[in-house]
């Protein structure tokens, strides 16, 4: 990896799993051997609201927060939720979609968070034993098929 | 040792482990809930206590046993233990005390943006400002450390943005050889009655002397040089976002904030062309640094209101007061689908009553589309406020005003609002409502003297509201299940805004969210 700090965007609503899926690619690039940062608010603006984390890595990390208009990859689960950061985006940002994931093939639409990640890590130079490994350690037993199943569909999405 | 990705919480709650606490308290407050949790979880003793001031006074017994404690609190909490950090620091400590204090400018989650550092001025004790987890657990060591080696309570200030974010952590070995818990008689450092005391704030002068000078030559602070052209005064996260709007910067990074290491700092703006202080919240080191005679910049006012990011602080480097662009909004919180204590407000608006509301998720409540709370300022000031209401508004006006507030809010600070109310008894009698969901809901579903658990759910003793309020002689007490009873609750309520008496209704029925938590699907719990 380069000097270069990769800054990612995960948005949804509250109960959607943003937390949890910003805490898996952040558990990920920390095995990587990276500095990560992650930044995310909790708390009343949980309650069903808009809810956003970022995730930045690289070889050094400042800011926990993304500069306006330097968002890499802006990870929706909610299209409608686009107008709130659009903003923030730069015209290189890759913006992806629950649109871009068969949902009918999904076992548990909770799982939507999971196939996202699946879907960003395409575009991601991380191994997918990697990925799969963290999802395992960071998800109970009793979700792992679903989880992996749904990673699987969202890196073979596009 | 091992690094590791903390969030800032993680970080302060496996500093205290590794200092040796042997007891943290508190009473749960976004953003920083999640530190007893879990320091709990990683084998520390912690517990839940009835609120802010309770919390501090037991970490403060736990300090006067001779062994380590501290107590975590949101920044408004601090106001509740107030009374007992200004008097414990003339008394000082045995044991370390540390008051982890979470400010949130920006208030992601509270009623004001005060700055604790006031505070720390204001008591005359030394403050800590971790910009990172790995600051948020070196500083946590080194305030155990400071409070130790100077009998001084210590606080360690956290921002939401440390709090909840996550950055990696390198631990170092715990300390060891820790002393045993041990009541050594010291009744003139003890007890403050104005003999002991005079002496005792002499005391407290000449430590935060020696702390200054210490902090002045080997604090927590940290210069950085870079181009000659530009120095940056700065503390917290406020850090992390200054170099990077600024990587060619000089920096004179502040990590114990109160007292302030003038000196060096002084020293460090002389040795530039120009200088800034960029700070979150209350211009407070520009203030200090520009009292002692040093020449700085420091934010337009405009930048005082909210949290800092590196696009402001480039803002605030460029002299730019142009207005800023207005944050789009999203969906807002509100209330969960199918709270059933979404349905007592409905109930007090169609009945046209004037509600005084108190802190907690209810407080959504006040929004659209509910908009049925008219008041709301403080913990516990749903009983005070509208007792106020009842005994100066005309009769009918006054018959409407009903006290709403939760559990948790009321184990903490309404017990004497209720106390108040049978004393002090308005005209027309009072309604107090209690919505009971038997959890710290807002805060993430924490246990509380009501609940009858302790901060591990394991059993205690529950504190019953209905005995309480027999208890403090209010003659109508009564309880329902506002979904399941709701003609009757809603009989209750207009019979009781009918008379002239007071009454206490319990509203009980468990937090939906805590309901699913535990496997009960929402169609089973409607029962």
């Amino acid at each position: 990896m380069n000097e270069k700090v990769t800054s990612i965007k995960v948005a949804g609503l509250g109960g959607m799993g943003v937390l949890k899926s910003s805490l898996i690619l952040a558990e990920v690039f920390f095995r990587q051997g990276l500095d990560v940062k992650k930044a995310e608010v909790h708390g009343m603006s949980q309650r069903g609201g808009s809810i956003c984390s970022d995730v930045r890595f690289g070889k050094k990390v400042f800011s926990p927060m993304i500069p306006a208009g330097t968002i890499d990859f802006l990870v929706l689960f909610q299209e409608d939720q686009f107008p709130l950061y659009e903003a923030e985006c730069s015209p290189d940002t890759v913006i992806l979609k629950p649109t871009a994931i068969d949902l009918s093939r999904l076992g548990n639409r909770k799982a939507l968070n999971v196939a996202m990640i699946g879907l960003l890590s395409r575009h991601l130079d991380v191994p997918v034993d990697a990925w799969l490994k963290v999802i395992r350690e960071i998800l109970p037993q009793k979700l792992h098929e679903v989880n992996e199943a749904a990673f699987e569909l969202g890196r073979l999405s596009a | 040792m091992e690094r590791k990705f903390l969030m800032g919480n993680e970080a302060v709650a496996l500093g205290a482990l590794h200092a040796g606490a042997a007891r943290g308290a508190g009473y749960p407050g976004t953003p920083s809930s999640e530190i007893l949790e879990v320091f709990n979880q990683l084998g520390g003793k912690a517990e839940w206590a009835p609120n802010e001031k309770v919390a501090a006074e037991v970490a403060l017994g736990v300090s006067f046993a001779g062994v380590r404690s501290f107590a975590t609190m949101k920044h408004v909490g601090l106001n509740v233990a107030a009374d007992v950090l200004f008097t414990a620091a003339y008394s000082g400590v045995d044991g370390a005390l540390v008051f982890v204090v979470a400010d949130d400018p920006g208030m992601a989650s509270s009623q004001n943006e005060q700055d604790s550092r006031r505070y720390a001025v204001a008591a005359g004790v030394p403050l800590l400002e971790p910009s990172d987890s790995q600051e948020a657990y070196d500083f946590a060591r080194c305030a155990f450390e400071i409070s130790e080696r100077w009998k001084i309570p210590v606080i360690l200030k956290l921002t939401t943005r440390v709090c909840h974010s996550g950055t990696v952590v390198t631990p170092r070995a715990p300390d060891a050889d820790l002393p045993a818990a041990h009541f050594e008689r010291n009744i003139p450092y003890h007890v403050m009655v104005p003999g002991h005391a005079r002496p005792a704030h002499r005391r407290l002068r000449q430590k935060l002397a020696e702390i200054a000078e210490w902090n002045e030559k080997n604090g927590p602070n940290k210069e950085i040089k870079g181009s000659k052209d530009l120095g940056i005064l700065v503390s917290g996260v406020a850090f992390e976002h200054a170099r990077e709007a600024a990587p060619e910067a000089s920096f004179f990074k502040i990590g114990m904030s109160c007292p302030l290491p003038v000196k060096p700092m002084l020293d460090f703006i002389a040795s530039v062309d120009r200088a800034v202080v960029i700070e979150e919240n209350d211009p407070y080191m520009a203030d200090a640094v520009r009292a002692a005679g040093g020449t700085v910049e420091s934010a337009p006012e405009m930048y005082r209101f909210g949290e800092l990011n590196v696009n402001r602080v480039r803002r605030i480097l460029a002299g730019d007061t142009s207005p800023e662009a207005v944050p789009s909004k999203g969906r807002p919180p509100q209330l969960c689908a199918g709270c059933p204590h979404a349905v007592t407000f409905e109930i007090l608006k169609q009945n046209n009553c004037i509600v005084a509301g108190d802190i907690g998720c209810y407080t959504l409540a006040a929004l659209q589309p509910l908009a049925a709370m008219d008041t709301q300022i403080c913990m516990g000031a749903s009983l005070g406020v509208g007792l106020g209401l009842r005994h100066v508004l005309p009769r009918e006006e006054a018959k409407r005003v009903v006290s709403v507030i939760g559990d948790s809010t009321f184990v903490h600070s309404g017990l004497t609002g209720l106390a108040e109310m049978t004393y002090n008894v308005p005209e027309t009698g009072h309604v107090l409502l209690i919505l009971d969901n038997s959890t710290t809901a807002m805060t993430g579903q924490q246990e509380h003297p009501g609940t009858g658990r302790l901060l591990d759910h394991t059993p205690t003793n529950r504190l019953d509201y209905e005995k309480v309020a027999r208890a403090m002689n209010v003659p109508n007490v009564g309880t329902f299940d506002p979904v399941q009873q709701r003609a009757a609750f809603e009989a209750a309520l207009i019979e009781a805004l009918g008379k002239n008496e007071l009454t206490v209704l319990i509203v009980r029925r468990p937090c939906i969210l805590a309901m699913v938590r535990k496997g009960v699907k929402p169609a089973d719990a409607e029962g």
